[in-house]
Parts: structure tokens; sequence; C-alpha cells
């Protein structure tokens, strides 16, 4: 089924073109990695799909139209946005009576039993609390809610390796099961690309590039070449080169791993390589469209 | 032939499933309610505090309680009155006051609070409606203040009661002509009929009014409640030479407890004071004030589901 379906999505501010005729169509069960450089419109995609910004154009969440029907639709998508939004007179057992009063699928023993794992005190106050700490409680909230769609905007920014991998790690054990939606976008690629199932990147409003990870995974593959094999690995048509310590890095596209297996030592490379590579193309090719 | 008796059934089950939870769900309103007291804690913290104040100073009232009371005794009935009730009407107007200032301070943030500390977006993350928030934080000036400034006033002035009447009897002055003079119950009859007047039904577009601008303002809802209205009044003034609009605004602020109840000017806690219900009912600026209140908390629905943080 269906959980996110665009088409023609535009949005504008003032002379900005925030989005640009976004067509876009996420399948339940998937796990989606929305990459894009700063500006690039994710975080106001995100806001049309949880319904927090107008927009032209069409857009389904799970039958919704969000814009309209926002209340609705929360009860069948959470979303964490780019900072901490948990109000900071909030005390953690208020937060959790709340989210319980509100919500009809909220499941307050699974959210106290997340909480119990950590070192958040229920009396606390989320001013109290460390950044760290009060990602972990809306976490908790968010994961014992039994959604269909999660939407993660940046989830943790501003967070330590240790919180954003336990982060990523609660998400994929304690509640992906294979048939909720989740979307995220950040800037720590590496961190989520072994997490997602799809990913697709996205500059100045458009989507430019969409795949599986398994496609991403059989087609891209990046070449580490000596100068001497410069020339033979440059006559398969790399898509992108850059250097590095005496040696080139060489990216390609739909090429033959045994091919690439004499040159040099071959691995599948970052979801953020690919996209500086595709985002540099990109730039040149627009700037040869105008000249 | 079974396709249509198949198909009533199952639409009207379906009608039902549809209507019965945006109908019979009050929770998230409910909800809604409670956790602006877990923000707004000095919507019950300040009268209780201006209680404790008044009952303090009171102690020292009670000093001078059995001497007052013999000089009312030389005065007439009316004088009389006023005198032993004189304390008592002090605190039942500081604690409307108080609760009146909370009112509006509180309508002035709340919707724009949510925003500068960008909480609005963990709001609006749940199944609650822009209507059901803005309708929960419209209560607080219009249903809880008033009665918590009921209650607090009811059991402030039962203690002060109880209080100087121990007082009293401990001199040997007559606690039944307190009592009767005092007429604390009727008084509080009073108390709730003018609130729920005044402060709940006349003043309902004013919090309105506040609510909106919460809801709108950038920065500075303060003044972008306040300079309109007055920059309107002076825009009539100097162009036109009138003031209608400075009178409506004046009558906005007085005309309820004109209509409410027979005594102009005065305290409106005076056990002889003649309510006019009827005649504040039959009033159009009651109506156009409540219709006014209602299109304001609708505007301000609206405008908070266009609104970002800031």
């Amino acid at each position: 089924m269906t959980c996110i379906e665009a088409r023609g999505l535009r949005k504008t501010f003032g002379a900005t073109i925030a989005l640009d005729g976004v067509d876009l169509r996420v399948e339940e069960g998937r796990i989606l990695g929305l990459i894009g450089p700063n500006g690039a419109g994710k975080t106001t995609a995100l806001n049309a799909i949880l319904g927090l910004t107008p927009y032209q154009g069409e857009l389904k969440v799970l039958g919704h139209n969000p814009w309209t029907e926002r209340d609705q639709l929360m009860r069948d998508v959470c979303f964490i946005a780019d900072v901490a939004v948990l109000p900071r007179w909030l005390r953690v057992s208020h937060a959790v009576e709340f989210v319980a009063g509100v919500h009809p699928r909220f499941d307050r023993a699974k959210a106290e039993g997340f909480l119990a794992k950590t070192n958040i005190r229920q009396n606390s106050k989320v001013r109290e609390l460390s950044k760290g700490m009060v990602t972990q409680l809306h976490l908790a909230l968010v994961m014992a809610i039994d959604a269909r769609l999660l939407v993660l905007d940046e989830p943790t920014i501003g967070l330590d390796i240790l919180y954003r991998k336990q982060f990523y790690d609660s998400l994929l054990n304690d509640y992906f099961d294979r048939t909720r939606t989740i979307v995220v976008t950040t800037h720590q690629v590496e961190e989520v690309q072994h997490v997602l199932t799809d990913v697709m990147f996205i500059n100045r409003g458009r989507i430019v590039f969409e795949s599986s990870m398994e496609d991403f995974e059989s087609r891209y593959l990046e070449v580490t070449v000596r100068p001497e094999q410069l020339s033979a690995a440059r006559a398969l048509k790399p898509i992108y080169e850059r250097p590095t310590l005496g040696r080139s890095v060489l990216l390609f596209d739909r090429v033959d791993r045994q091919k690439l297996a004499g040159l040099g030592e071959v691995r599948t490379p970052g979801i953020a390589d690919v996209f500086v590579a595709m985002l540099s193309n990109s730039s040149h090719g627009a700037q040869g469209a105008t000249i | 032939m079974n396709t249509p008796s198949n198909a009533v059934p199952e639409s009207f089950a379906d009608s039902k499933v549809v209507t019965s939870p945006v109908l019979l769900d009050t929770r998230p309103f409910y909800w809604s309610v409670r956790r602006e007291l877990w923000e707004y804690r000095s919507v019950y913290l300040a009268p209780l505090a201006i209680a404790g104040v008044i009952l303090f100073g009171f102690l020292v009232v009670l000093f001078h309680l059995p001497h007052t009371m013999r000089y009312a005794m030389t005065l007439g009935a009316e004088k009389q009155r006023d005198t032993i009730a004189e304390h008592f009407n002090i605190a039942a107007a500081l604690i409307m006051g108080t609760a009146f200032i909370v009112s509006i301070f509180y309508s002035l943030d709340t919707l724009y609070g949510e925003r500068r500390d960008r909480s609005i977006l963990f709001w609006k993350s749940l199944p609650v409606s822009d209507l059901t928030t803005v309708l929960a934080k419209a209560t607080v000036p219009l249903v809880i203040l008033p009665i918590f400034a009921f209650v607090i006033t009811l059991a402030t002035e039962t203690v002060m009661l109880l209080l100087g009447s121990a007082v009293l009897a401990a001199s040997g002055l007559s606690v039944a002509t307190y009592w009767s003079q005092l007429q604390l119950y009727p008084t509080m009859m009073m108390l709730l009929y003018h609130l729920v007047t005044v402060h709940m039904l006349w003043y309902a577009p004013l919090y309105a009014w506040l609510l909106l601008v919460s809801a709108w303002a950038r920065r500075a809802p303060f003044l972008w409640a306040v300079l309109p209205p007055l920059a309107v009044g002076i825009f009539e003034r100097t162009a036109f030479h009138t003031m209608y609009f400075a009178a409506l605004m004046h009558y906005r602020f007085s005309g309820g407890r004109e209509a409410a109840d027979s005594m102009q000017g005065n305290f409106p806690l005076n056990p002889g004071m003649h309510l006019t219900p009827g005649a504040f009912l039959a009033t159009p600026g009651l109506w156009i004030g409540l219709a006014l209140a209602a299109v304001f908390l609708f505007a301000a629905a609206r405008v908070r589901r266009y609104r970002e943080p800031i």
C-alpha cells in the first residue's frame, strides 16, 4: 500500500522556490532517507507531509490530505522535528500522561518501559534533562505510539555519537516491524545508510535521484586507483573522481565489478559520496545548459 | 436483491465509526486544558498567593475588630454594613482583580509562547485539532479563572468569617450581628453572578481578541493587542472629530455591569443590589460580543494552522 503519494508538489516563499514540482511515492514498510544540502527543500517537504505548511499540488498521506486533516492524520503519523521541541516546563510524567490522554494508539506501559532503561526520572522537568535525554524522552513517547508513518527530521542533530547510535539501534530493534514506514532526513548520512531501504536525493526543490538501497549498492562502486592505472580506469567512464593521499577514488555507475577489481580496491560507496558526485555533475550540467 | 438490504446496515455502521470519535471524544479537550494548567501554574498560584496575603493582612484587622464592631453599632444600617463588610469586599475585589490580570497575560502569551519555544511542533504532532487547542486555551480565562477566583474567594472569606467570629465571641460581642450584617453567602452568590455575567460572558470578546493576537503576532503581542484599537480611536478622533470607537471600547469594558445589575458605579457585592439578568440577556451588546468572540476564536484556530515556530 502507498503511504505517501505526491504529485507536482510546489511550495514557494516569496521568490524562493522551496519545492519545485516534487513527485513522490513511498510504499508502506520502507525506511526512506531523504538526503539533500541545506535549503534543498527537505524540511519543507516533510512539513507538507505532516500538514504543517500549505502547498500546491496533490498530496495524500495514508489517504488523508495533511493540510486539512492534520488531526486525523496524526493518529497514524508521528514525527520528531529537527530540534528538541518538548517544552522546557513539561514534566516527564506529564508528557507521558498527556500523550496517553490524547492519543488513542499510545501504549503507556511501553513508553514507561523505554524510559526505565534510561536515566530519565519521572518527576524531572525537560529543562533539567540533557539534550540527549530529551531526545530519548521524545523517542520513548513516539515509539510507544502504534503509528504507520514516522517522520524524523534531523532527529539526532547535536547528539554525541553514543546517543546517535543508540537512537537508530532502538529504532530498528524496538520499533521497525516492516509494516511501518519511516522517513528520515539527516546530515549524518553514513550513520543511517545501513538502516535505510530506500534513498532519495533532493536538491533545489526537486528530487534528483531515487533508488532502493539494494539497487543503489549493486549499481555504484568505488575504486581506489593508483596513478599508473588511472587512464585505464578513466576509460571505463567514472561519474566522479576525487584525489586522496596520492591516489584517486573513482566512482562508477553500472560497471562490472570484475572489470574494476583489476584496477584497485573496490568497495560500495557511501550515500554521501554518490550524492556529492551527483550534485557536482548536475551543477556542471546546469551551467552547461545556460551557456 | 440481497445487495440493498446488506448495503444499508453497512453504511450505517461506517458512518457510526466515522462520527463517534469526533462527537464523543472529549479527551483531547480535557487533556489540553490540563496541560495549560501544568504550563501556567500562575493560573491558580497567583490567586492563592493573593488569598494568602489577604489572610495575613486580616490577622492585623482582627486586633481592631472588636473596636470596629462597637463603632459600627453606632452607625445607620447602610453604613454599618459597609463598615463591617469592607475587608470582605476588598478581599473579593483583590482576588477577582488578580484573576483578571492573570487572564489578560495568559491569553496574550499562550499561543505566542508555544511558537516561541517551538513546542507547537510537538503539540501539532499529536492528534489534537487547532480548534480543540484554541478552545481549551480559551477555557482558561473564560471558565477556569472565574471559577478559581470564586472558589478561592469563598474559602478565604469563610476563614475570615470564622476568625472574625472567634475574636468577637472572645471579646463578648454579638457574633449574630456580625453574620447578619455580612450576609457572606448571599454576597457570594452576587460575586458568582458578577463573575458569570461580566467576566465570563461580557469580557469573552476581549479574551478572544487577545488569543487571536497571541496566535498571530510574530513579536510583541502586547503591542499588537493594544496599539491597533488605540490607532483606530486616534484616527477617528483626528479625522472625524468623533469618539464612537472610544465609546465602544468603554462600553465593552464597563457596559456589562450596567446591564447585569442596577447598582452602577459601586462595588457589585451589595446584598441589597437588584440583579437584572433579564435585562442583561436582552442586551444586544452581550450577543454581539459573544458572536465576535466566536469569530475571534475561529480565526485564532485558523491562524494557528498556518503558524510556524518563531
